[in-house]
């Protein structure tokens, strides 16, 4: 997994509230058995009409937010169901940190699997981010992962929370199951343990 | 006193260090076609094997036909999911319920079926359902696909604490509203990340009155409210329901597996972050109007008006899900006419749901401008239905009854909603474009979509007639 120190990107703003992950990456992508293929298809019902053009009204569609990778978005970000596919269709799109003021619990937990940081701020502060995106063309924030900081060149700066286990996973670009398997005499003594009782 | 979920999660501590998440075991674990094929990919990569195929068992359901199953399946991509999800279990000796095996059916509801969902167990699933397991005083939980990785090469899973949070309920359920609703009712007082970060404790008169079909069917919505996971404290209805089943303990096993059980329960003085207070009596049919579990009022009701929400954010919600819904403020909700109906699903397929529906339909045909499916919960639920005559029913009035599988829920396999078709469903999500591209999704419980399927409008299940 890709290291995650600091992190300078373009910013796109998704104005919405509870964006589920069916409509991150749709069912019908679903059935691929890797776990690429499917950045082209994220947000797929809203970036392309019924007849599959590009819907221009979609904000990610305007040219000024192509090659973004920092997406801020509504409140309970990545609700519903457990897909995985919904990190890998924002990673693979180009995304590496997600900003809302919250998470659903499995899609943030997927994101430090797959190397991505979600960031929780404030509403207001998710606020005034959607609003400097859309006032400022070319609108870049940067994130220090180390500090837990993230900053503008326009004078916002935020502190955010994240569990030291999870920043030194990430910071690291740490495989867990690895780390989870040095602890094979503790799983080997609970199992043993277990069937005793 | 500890709660029932403090005991649970000591129960299966195998590492705790201050900073670090606790390290959990996990007593079984469900796979499925969708969510575990770059699990195992990820296994062979890594040159690493299932730790313990024993307490892993599989089964196809998300993307299945619910035609015919002795054609092939048409859909290529869905046949080499389902193929490989074959060769996985194949190759480490993981125990599969195959489509067509006397045991395949949905992994929420097989797993209780089997006797293989018990109290005082952690459950993972790739699928964020799992919660349903819960009704059995499981701590159980759905995950993602490299958490599915972690589970099959360690059999454990690094977890940080969650906050537990007790939905307090009062007095009974009236004749009509079921667990669905009473379901419904609790993510519309808190919405749907009101229980994210926490696990839900539900206690009370109607939820001990609830059989544990209808448990299941409340656990399973509690991820709709954002919950970790729901659960139920076991009690006699709970071993009742598991004795003598297949992989249920027997014997002397039976008896001290019984007497840890009981032991499980939380207790008055048992500490909760948050405690919501829920007076059952007051509850409703109930049916969602918009795009999210929590846009949901009472049948007897009307489409809110956006102007009234509480927020921005919520009043740009609300009208962006009445643009998509296709529906205007204030209209009654028993004026909103369905074209399609779906009883289905890991939330309502089991067997009482389809008696209960089959209750409504008896004597009756449904709607000339509707129509409707019935997709049992599993092989053994549509067999029981079928003894008891309920597929005659279903039937005669008009529904197709077919074979067992996740179906119009998702929509992964060929049951879906055409662009604009407006469905009363007995599912658990109404996102947009959850059941087919532009398709509406209205939620309701088992009761109301037969009625609603009836009439061709939703209707108030209190006031039916039953012949």
């Amino acid at each position: 997994m890709e290291r995650f120190e600091t992190f300078t990107g373009l910013v796109a703003p998704l104005d919405r509230a509870n964006v589920d992950t069916d409509q991150i990456i749709p069912k019908q992508f679903l059935k691929r058995i890797e776990r690429t293929g499917f950045g082209e298809f994220l947000f797929y019902d809203w970036r392309y009409l019924p007849d599959g053009t590009r819907n221009t009204k979609f904000i990610l569609n305007a040219p000024r937010y192509e090659g973004a990778s920092i997406l801020v978005a509504g409140k309970n970000f990545g609700c519903g169901s457990s897909r995985e596919h919904a990190p890998w269709a924002l990673g693979e799109y180009g995304f590496r940190v997600i900003i809302s003021s919250s998470f659903a619990d499995i899609f943030s937990n997927n994101c430090f699997k797959n190397g991505m940081l979600p960031i929780v701020l404030p509403d207001v502060t998710v606020l005034e981010l959607l609003q400097r995106t859309q006032e400022n063309e070319g609108y870049k924030l940067s994130v220090n992962l180390e500090k837990q900081i993230v900053a503008d060149e326009i004078g916002l700066t935020a502190t955010f929370q994240v569990s030291p286990f999870q920043k030194y996973c990430l910071m690291e670009g740490l495989d867990d199951i690895g780390l989870t398997l040095r602890n094979e005499a503790l799983i080997t003594e609970y199992e043993e343990r277990k069937r005793a009782s | 006193m500890p709660s029932l979920f403090e005991k649970l999660w000591q129960a299966h501590i195998v590492r705790e260090e201050p900073n670090e998440p606790t390290l959990l075991y996990i007593d079984l674990h469900l796979i499925h076609e969708v969510t575990s094929p770059q699990a195992f990919e990820g296994l062979r990569q890594a040159g690493r094997s299932v730790r313990r195929p024993d307490l892993t068992f599989g089964t196809a359901d998300h993307n299945v036909p619910t035609t015919d199953r002795s054609l092939p399946i048409a859909d290529a991509i869905a046949a080499q999911q389902i193929d490989t999800l074959r060769r996985n279990c194949q190759e480490h000796g993981i125990q599969l319920f195959d489509i067509n095996s006397p045991e395949q059916g949905i992994v929420h509801v097989i797993g209780p079926e089997l006797g293989l969902t018990q109290p005082g167990m952690t459950i993972v699933c790739g699928d964020s359902h799992t919660s349903t397991h819960g009704a059995f005083g499981a701590l159980a939980f759905g995950i993602g696909t490299s958490e599915v990785e972690h589970v099959l090469a360690t059999q454990c899973l690094p977890q940080n604490k969650p906050r537990t949070m007790k939905v307090q309920t009062s007095g009974a359920l009236s004749p009509g509203i079921t667990a669905k609703d009473l379901a419904l009712g609790i993510i519309g007082r808190i919405g749907t990340d009101g229980a994210t970060g926490y696990v839900i404790e539900y206690a009370g008169e109607a939820v001990r009155n609830l059989t544990m079909e209808g448990r299941m069917t409340l656990c399973n919505m509690s991820i709709e409210a954002g919950a970790r996971a729901g659960m139920v404290a076991p009690d006699e209805t709970t071993f009742e329901y598991l004795e003598g089943r297949r992989f249920a303990p027997h014997g002397k096993s039976w008896e001290s597996a019984l007497e840890y059980w009981r032991t499980l329960g939380s207790d008055e003085d048992s500490f909760f972050d948050k405690v919501v207070q829920l007076d059952a009596t007051q509850l409703e049919p109930f049916v969602t109007w918009g795009t999210s579990p929590g846009m949901v009022v009472p049948i007897t009701s009307h489409v809110p008006d956006p102007a009234d929400a509480k927020t921005l954010a919520d009043r740009q919600a609300a009208e962006r899900a009445l643009e998509y819904m296709a529906l205007k403020p204030r209209t009654s909700i028993q004026d909103i006419h369905i074209d399609r109906a779906f009883i289905g699903s890991c939330t309502n397929a089991r067997i009482e749901d389809l008696r209960a529906a089959a209750r409504v339909v008896k004597g009756y045909h449904i709607n000339s401008s509707v129509t409707a499916l019935v997709v049992p919960g599993s092989y053994e639920v549509k067999r029981t239905a079928e003894q008891e005559g309920l597929d005659r029913v279903f039937s005669e009035a008009g529904f197709e009854w077919r074979e067992p599988g996740c179906s119009m829920c998702l929509g992964m396999n060929p049951d879906i909603l055409q662009p604009g078709e407006r469905c009363a469903s007995t599912s658990n999500r109404n996102f947009e474009g959850r059941q087919g591209r532009g398709g509406r999704t209205h939620l309701v419980s088992p009761m109301m979509a037969a009625a609603a399927a009836i009439k061709g409008h939703f209707t108030d299940v209190r006031e039916w007639e039953f012949k």
